[in-house]
C-alpha cells in the first residue's frame, strides 16, 4: 500500500497542512496539487497592496522551491483533481491520471459567487479571488476611469479603496441598508461609509443591481432596481464566496455549504481531512457553538490546517484558536478578534472621529469579540484576553484610554 | 542579494540569501524558518513575525512605523529593545551582516 498524503488545493491551508504533516513526523510522500499555475501565494494582499501596485508579485510567495524540496513536498501546479475514488483510495486528475493516497486533505477553498443578472458575463465584469483576477482587475483599472463595485463586504471595500488609490471614480453598490452588515455592528458600518465617502467614493445602500448594461460586448454601466443607471468601464463583483465542496460531495462525504469536519478537522472518513475556506467545522467561538461554521480567514486556514494534519497522523486535537481577521482600507487598519453575533451588546471605546476606536462585543455579559480601528494594541490585547472570556468594567469603558486589559477582569 | 542569519530557538543558525526588496519575514516564511509565522503576509496586522535583531543598531535598520510599535506591545514573547517585526525589515545591501534571533513563541 502507498504511504502518501495527497493535498488538494495549494494555497494557505494546503501549504500549511503539507508542511505540518512533516512536523507531525510523517515520512511518506507528500503531494500538493493545485489548479492554479502560479506557485502558492498570499491571497490577502491581492485586493490591497498588490492591486495598488505597492507589493510586488515576488513578495507574495508562500514558500520557496527550496523549502518545498527540503520538506520533500512534491508540488503539482496547474493540475485539477476531478474526482476522489474513496473505495480505491485514489484521486483522479484532469486528463485521467490516478494517484493513490493513504491520507487525503481537502483544502480547495472557495469560489466567488457570481451575479445572476443579465449582462453578468460581459467583458469588464471582474471578480477578486485569485492572482489571475487581480491581474485582470489591475489591467482593467489602467484602461478604465470609472468602476462600480458590487458588494460592500471586505473584498469589495478593499477593492474600492485600492481602485480609488489608482485614481478611478468608484461607486459601491450594497444591497443591505449598511456596509459589511454581516460582520460589523452598525456603528462600524457607518464609520466605513464615512471613510469611503471622505475618499470620494459614492456609496449606495439598499441598492439592488438588476442588470449590467453593455455596449459592443463590454460593460458600460449597471442598472439598479429603482431604475437608476450608473455608468462605468468596469464592474468588480464582491458578493461572497461558495465553499468548494463538490469533490467531497461527489465522493460521498457529508457536505452542507462546505465539507463537514469534526473539531479535529477530520471528515467521517478518518483518512480524509478538510481545512480552510472549504471546511464547515464546529468552533467554540461561534455565537451558537452547536452550529458548525465556515470561516474565511488566513488565521483559520493556517490553524485548522495544523490541527487537521495532526489528526490525520494520529494526534487528534481541537481547533479552538481565537479567530482574528484584518482589513486594510486606505490608511485605516481594521482588525477583528473573536466572532461577532448580531445580538451582541456593543460598547464603544475611543472616538470614531479620531480614527482610533474599538467596539467591544458583550455576550452574556462577557467579552466575546473586539473590532478595532487604528488601535493595533487593542487588537493584540483582545486576542489574548478573549481566551478568558472576561467581564468588562462598563463604567470606565468610555473614559479609560489605557490598555484594554485594565477594563477586563475574570468576573 | 544579502545574507541574513537566523538564530533559531534551539540555537541552530541558518543563513538565507535574500533578494533586495524582500522582507526578512517573507524570506523566513519562504525558507520555512521555524518560529516565524508571518500570517498576515506583512500587512502589519498579526505580530507573528517578531524577531530580536542582534547585529545592527536601531539606527541602521529601516525606521519603525507607529503601527509596528503598537503591535510589538502585544507580542507573545518578551518584548526587548531589539525587538522588531521582521515584515518591516526590507532587505537592502545596507543591512549586510544582519543577524536576527527567533523568539520562543509568536502566539
Ligand atoms: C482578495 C482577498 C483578500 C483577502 N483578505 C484577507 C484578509 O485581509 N485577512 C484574512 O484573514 N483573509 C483574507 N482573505 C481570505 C483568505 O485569503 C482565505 O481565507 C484563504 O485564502 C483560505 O485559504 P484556503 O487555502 O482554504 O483556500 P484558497 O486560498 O481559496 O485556496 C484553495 C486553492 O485550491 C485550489 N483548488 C480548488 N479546487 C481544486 C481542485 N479540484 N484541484 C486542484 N486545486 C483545486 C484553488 O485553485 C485554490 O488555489 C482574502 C481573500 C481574498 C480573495
Ligand atoms: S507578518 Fe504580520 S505583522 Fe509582520
Amino acid at each position: 500500500m502507498v504511504d502518501r498524503l495527497v493535498v488538494i488545493g495549494a494555497s494557505h491551508a494546503g501549504c500549511r497542512l503539507a508542511f505540518a504533516a512533516r512536523e507531525e513526523g510523517f515520512e511518506g510522500e507528500v503531494v500538493l496539487i493545485g489548479a492554479e499555475t502560479a506557485p502558492p501565494y498570499q491571497r490577502p494582499p491581492l485586493s490591497k497592496g498588490y492591486l495598488k501596485g505597492s507589493v510586488p508579485l515576488a513578495a507574495l510567495r508562500l514558500k520557496s522551491d527550496a523549502a518545498f524540496a527540503e520538506a520533500r513536498i512534491t508540488l503539482r501546479l496547474g493540475t485539477t483533481v476531478t474526482a476522489i475514488d474513496r473505495a480505491a483510495k485514489e484521486v483522479v486528475l484532469a486528463g485521467g491520471e490516478r494517484l493513490a493516497y493513504s491520507k487525503l486533505a481537502l483544502t480547495t477553498g472557495a469560489r466567488v459567487r457570481r451575479l445572476s443578472v443579465p449582462g453578468a458575463d460581459l467583458d469588464g465584469v471582474l471578480h477578486m479571488r485569485d492572482l489571475a483576477d487581480a491581474d485582470a482587475l489591475a489591467a482593467a483599472a489602467k484602461a478604465g476611469r470609472r468602476a462600480v463595485v458590487v458588494g460592500g463586504g471586505f473584498i469589495g471595500l478593499e477593492a474600492a479603496a485600492s481602485l480609488r488609490g489608482l485614481g478611478l471614480d468608484v461607486a459601491v453598490i450594497e444591497a443591505e441598508p449598511r456596509l459589511s452588515a454581516r460582520v460589523f455592528p452598525p456603528r462600524l458600518s457607518e464609520w466605513l461609509r464615512d471613510l469611503h465617502e471622505a475618499h470620494g467614493v459614492t456609496v449606495r445602500l439598499g441598492a439592488q443591481v438588476v442588470e449590467i448594461v453593455g455596449r459592443d460586448g463590454r460593460v458600460a454601466g449597471v442598472r439598479l432596481a429603482d431604475g437608476t443607471k450608473v455608468s462605468c468601464d468596469l464592474v468588480v463583483v464582491g458578493i461572497g464566496v461558495i465553499p468548494a465542496d463538490d469533490l467531497a460531495r461527489d465522493a460521498g462525504l457529508a457536505v452542507d455549504r462546505g465539507v463537514l469536519v469534526d473539531a479535529s478537522g477530520l471528515t467521517a472518513d478518518p483518512d480524509v481531512a478538510a481545512a480552510g475556506d472549504c471546511a464547515r467545522h464546529p468552533n467554540p467561538w461561534a455565537p451558537r457553538p452547536g452550529a458548525p461554521i465556515v470561516l474565511e480567514s488566513v488565521q483559520n486556514a493556517a490553524d485548522q490546517a495544523r490541527v487537521a494534519a495532526a489528526a490525520l497522523f494520529g494526534r487528534p486535537t481541537v481547533h479552538d484558536a481565537v479567530p482574528w481577521f484584518w482589513s486594510d482600507q486606505y490608511d485605516a487598519k481594521i482588525q477583528m478578534a473573536g466572532l461577532p453575533d448580531p445580538d451582541d451588546e456593543i460598547l464603544l471605546r475611543g472616538d470614531p472621529a479620531s480614527g482610533r476606536f474599538s467596539l467591544l462585543h458583550l455576550r452574556d455579559g462577557r467579552l466575546a469579540a473586539v473590532d478595532s480601528v487604528g488601535w493595533p494594541q487593542d487588537h493584540m490585547a483582545a486576542r489574548r484576553l478573549l481566551a478568558t472570556r472576561p467581564v468588562v468594567d462598563r463604567a470606565r469603558v468610555e473614559t479609560h484610554t489605557g490598555p484594554l486589559a485594565d477594563l477586563c477582569s475574570p468576573g | 542579494m544579502t545574507d541574513v542569519t537566523f538564530i533559531l530557538h534551539d540555537g541552530t543558525r541558518r543563513i538565507v540569501d535574500v533578494a533586495d526588496g524582500i522582507s526578512v519575514m517573507q524570506a523566513a516564511v519562504m525558507e520555512n524558518i521555524k518560529g516565524i509565522d508571518g500570517e498576515c503576509g506583512g500587512c502589519l496586522s498579526c505580530a507573528t513575525c517578531h524577531v530580536y535583531v542582534e547585529s545592527l543598531e536601531a539606527g541602521e535598520l529601516p525606521a519603525k512605523d507607529p503601527d509596528e510599535d503598537a503591535l510589538l506591545e502585544g507580542v507573545a514573547a518578551e518584548l526587548r529593545p531589539e525587538s522588531r517585526l521582521a515584515c518591516q525589515i526590507v532587505m537592502s545591501p545596507a543591512l549586510v551582516g544582519l543577524v536576527v534571533r527567533v523568539p520562543e513563541r509568536q502566539v
